[in-house]
């Protein structure tokens, strides 16, 4: 048999196996120093999940405190520091890293044919600065009860009576971070091919981060400069946003969102790309149009960087530029419209096996159906006058951004989870946990649509007593959301311990991750493969069996 | 006639299927067509979406292990069909938006006008040559209003649900906000952009009259009450109290100390006066006049415990007669007994 050619199976010399990336080495020293990509993926995945259960926690706290309109378990400004919690440890410390620096880390070298990331030193160096800027984020808004929200709108940052420096000063670390990944990302794909991976072979998750790399490393130093300039204003009262020094206070919201809307797409682009990769594997068929995904991508990331100024419709912005960023939420919908008419199509004449994966893959495609409709809706400017800022929005932004992140991680995670820890969970739990997560996440955010057409605006402690029992509504659902997540955590933390040892390729998928061990021995290739096939390309044995014989 | 009863029994009823709030503008009926129209079309796509992907679901489940499915699809056709058909429906929303979009943001040139000042967590609003009023607008039914408006510290967003419209309120800036009210009636105003701890409290009401009512309120009230018009006026004389009453309301103490003894965002003035109050820091002191004097200009000095330091300075806001007007205020209302004011806010529902 030609060693070269790239088999779906492990061969079946399975006694000769050498030991997996898990148990090579052993010792706290062993993780804490490795280079090897897989490791530094799961130093990313125990962060990452301590992030999102912290941020849950807060999410629960403001439910329950808006269960009733007035004082309920917290005072006012409580209620200030715990929305900015929320939102500066869902977007910062979770979403936008989670599944680049989980999944695309353990993954890229292996989809590539690689034995790791171009960069491993820097990779390493990047999970450490994230590790501070995160202590940094956290410790700071604890101890300086930061209230501005997550997006901390001059002039009220600036003239805030709490500390908001050491916040930003984390976020900046942060943002360190995620630049130092997107890099290491970009010369990985560029760089450790191997031979015959050429570009249009490239697996759909691969293009994803490819796609995301390139907004982190633009966008991110617009982040870093806005902060920067917002401590200053704060420290030396440089007076750029302030009018009495003749500042302006929109120019930071373009600052700000010239970084947070292209944001938006670097937490949904990695998510796309798992439901583009999972799909095909879970419809056993190729996807409906490999290319359009790929070209969609690319549109979504470019023309992401145009859109900024429909966060600030009623901000005093110009009508002509209020009918330009129209004319590009538009525009970048189009590109989100097109990969959900390729996902559904996926289906079309395949042979669809129903689990866990299927369950949050489907449940990504129907959020990102209402979520984009809701958000083309907004998009429409005459509408946006009576929505904005209010729970409609909310409402929307958890459908487009929060809960396809949080379920296209999960997706990610059951989907790899054999190939990460040759484990095998539970199919019956980790169903009821996919559907009582995604029945949760509807249920807790459909009221929100409502009360946002009411007229309730969003950040607000106190509330009209005609609007509370929407707000019971929704946090029963948030009751349900947390349930859901629990039997998920629970169901994969068995499956660690006691879960069966799982078979190298359970799902019967094509991509090239599975041609190495599952679990990966620590340089994931015995040989340095070579690539004779696209990604979803079937069947894959008898032809290449052929050929090497 | 019939076609317009037709009409009205269908804005009614999506209108209440919607949970939107009654149309108290005269564009606010055309902001809500144009939400049926873009909701209707929306979910017809979306329900489409969903039924052809269950659809497929159910129909190439696979029912035989290891089986695969085959290639099919990937028709350039199709995919431009993809890209044609929302987009051509994007566009024609977004045109549909615009055009409503240009009429909540022109004003008619015949506008009655009213200066808006919002600050933490108020609003001010004052008529040229009449009335200044707090937290209430009162306005006439059939005309247009504009309002322009500023901020006194950080941005607040000026949110009528009822109007269907808000705009930025910002420092340093005039924005503008139109409206011309339908029917006599109370609106809501909310603040919807964060300001601070009582941003969520930082609420108002539109009080649309019928013109004959507005003018006789208007004449009532036309005359901006000054501290010399509180001298003139007999029923307040020379009273510091009265006149102090008069500051705190206009410069929002209200907002944040109550005067019947109820929590709020900072301590209730009942019973302030010569209070042992302890400090964030554990001293403790005697509420008296330097210590006041010194919370308005320099509030973070000394925080008493159970506080946040959130108040702004003053200092430069208040004139010396206005520091002790205010303080004679506070020490009148030492020994009033607990009062309960009804509740302020919405008095409506939507119907």
């Amino acid at each position: 048999m030609n060693p070269a050619s790239l088999a779906p199976e492990h061969p079946p010399s399975a006694p000769a196996r050498a030991p997996s990336y898990l148990t090579a080495e052993t010792g706290p020293k062993s993780w804490l120093f490795t280079h090897d990509h897989k490791r530094i993926a799961l130093l990313y995945l125990g962060t990452v999940s301590f992030t999102l259960i912290l941020g849950g926690v807060f999410a629960l706290l403001l439910r329950l405190e808006l269960l009733t309109p007035e004082n309920t378990i917290m005072q006012a400004q409580t209620y200030d520091r715990l929305f900015t919690l929320h939102g500066v440890t869902m977007v910062w410390l979770f979403m936008i890293p989670s599944i680049p620096t989980v999944f695309g880390n353990f993954l890229l070298p292996l989809m590539l044919g690689a034995h790791d990331v171009a960069l491993p030193r820097l990779n390493l160096l990047s999970w450490y600065v994230f590790v501070v800027g995160i202590a940094v984020t956290l410790i700071g808004m604890i101890a300086g009860g930061t209230d501005t929200g997550w997006t901390f709108y001059t002039p009220y940052s600036t003239t805030s009576p709490h500390e908001v420096i050491p916040v930003l000063a984390g976020v900046f670390i942060i943002g360190f971070s995620t630049i130092m990944t997107g890099v290491n990302f970009i010369v990985t794909i560029h760089t450790v091919r191997a031979q015959g991976l050429h570009w249009m072979r490239l697996p759909l998750f691969v293009w994803g981060i490819y796609g995301v790399s390139i907004i982190q490393i633009l966008a991110t130093p617009v982040l870093g400069i806005t902060l920067a300039l917002v401590c200053l204003e704060s420290f030396l009262g440089t007076g750029i946003f302030d009018p009495l020094k003749g500042g302006d206070p929109v120019l930071f919201q373009h600052l700000f969102w010239f970084y947070s809307h292209p944001a938006v797409y670097i937490m949904v682009l990695p998510g796309m790309g798992v439901v583009s990769e999972v799909l095909p594997a879970l419809c056993r068929r190729p996807p409906f149009n490999y290319k359009a995904i790929v070209y969609s991508t690319f549109g979504i990331a470019f023309v992401g960087f145009l859109a900024w100024g429909h966060h600030m419709f009623v901000a005093g912005q110009s009508t002509a530029a209020n009918v330009m960023f129209g004319v590009a939420t538009m525009g970048v919908a189009i590109f989100t419209a097109i990969k959900i008419f390729n996902w559904v199509g996926n289906m079309y004449q395949g042979q669809v096996v129903f689990n866990a994966v299927t369950a949050y893959a489907l449940g990504f495609i129907f959020l990102m159906i209402f979520g984009g409709l809701t958000g083309v809706a907004l998009g429409t400017v005459g509408l946006d006058a009576h929505w904005h800022d209010t729970y409609f929005v909310v409402a929307h932004f958890h459908f487009i951004m929060a809960g396809p992140t949080l379920l296209a991680f999960l997706a990610a995670l059951h989907f790899w989870f054999p190939k990460m820890f040759g484990k095998t969970f539970s199919a019956r739990w980790s169903l009821i946990g996919a559907a009582t997560t995604f029945f949760g996440f509807f249920a807790t955010f459909t009221p929100q649509f409502l009360l946002g057409n009411m007229g309730m605006p969003r950040r607000s402690y106190a509330y009209l007593p005609r609007f509370q029992w929407l707000h019971v509504a929704s946090t029963m659902g948030a009751s349900i959301l947390a349930a859901g997540l629990l039997i998920t955590l629970f169901t994969l933390i068995h499956a660690l311990f006691f879960g069966e040892r799982a078979p190298e390729n359970p799902w019967d998928a094509t991509g090239y991750e599975w041609a190495c061990a599952s679990p990966p021995p620590p340089h994931n290739f015995e040989v340095t493969p070579v690539i004779t096939r696209g990604p979803y390309e079937w069947p894959v044995i008898p032809e290449e069996a052929r050929r090497a014989t | 006639m019939a076609a317009g009863s037709t009409s009205q029994f269908f804005n009614t009823y999506m209108r209440k299927l919607l949970f939107l709030p009654r149309q108290g503008a005269t564009y606010a009926a055309q902001v809500d067509h144009l939400h049926y129209f873009v909701l209707l079309t929306t979910l017809a796509v979306a329900a489409a979406l969903t039924v052809t992907g269950l659809a497929f679901f159910v129909r190439y489940k696979q029912r035989v292990p290891g089986k695969r499915g085959t290639r099919a699809g990937q028709g350039l056709l199709l995919e431009v069909l993809f890209i044609g058909t929302p987009l051509s429906f994007f566009l024609l929303w977004l045109g549909m938006g615009i055009d409503v979009y240009l009429h909540i943001v022109s004003p008619p040139a015949d506008a009655m006008q009213v200066y808006v000042t919002a600050k933490q967590w108020m609003w001010k609003f004052d008529y040229p040559d009449g009335p200044v009023a707090q937290g209430v607008l009162h306005v006439p039914v059939g005309r247009p209003v504009k309002l322009l408006m500023t901020s006194r510290d950080v941005i607040h967003s000026f949110y009528v649900p009822a109007f269907r419209a808000k705009r930025d309120v910002l420092p340093g800036r005039y924005t503008e906000y139109w409206f011309q009210a339908t029917a006599p009636g109370h609106y809501d105003i909310f603040c919807a952009e964060y300001c601070g701890a009582g941003h969520s409290y930082m609420r108002g009401q539109v009080i649309a009259l019928p013109p004959a009512q507005f003018h006789a309120w208007y004449a009532a009230h036309s005359r901006g009450r000054t501290a010399q018009d509180d001298a003139n006026d007999p029923a307040v004389g020379n009273s510091l109290v009265a006149q102090g009453e008069r500051v705190a309301a206009n410069q929002g103490c209200l907002k944040c100390h109550s005067v019947d003894g109820s929590a709020h965002i900072g301590p209730t003035w009942l019973g302030l006066f010569g209070r042992r109050e302890v400090m964030t820091d554990g001293t403790a002191l005697i509420a008296d006049a330097p210590y006041l004097t010194e919370s308005m200009m320099a509030p973070a000095a000394r925080i008493v415990r159970g506080y946040q330091p959130v108040m702004p300075s003053f200092q430069g806001r208040l004139a010396a007669p206005e520091v002790a007007a205010l303080l004679e205020y506070i020490k009148s209302l030492h020994d009033l007994p607990l009062q309960v004011h009804p509740p302020e806010g919405p008095t409506y529902e939507p119907r």
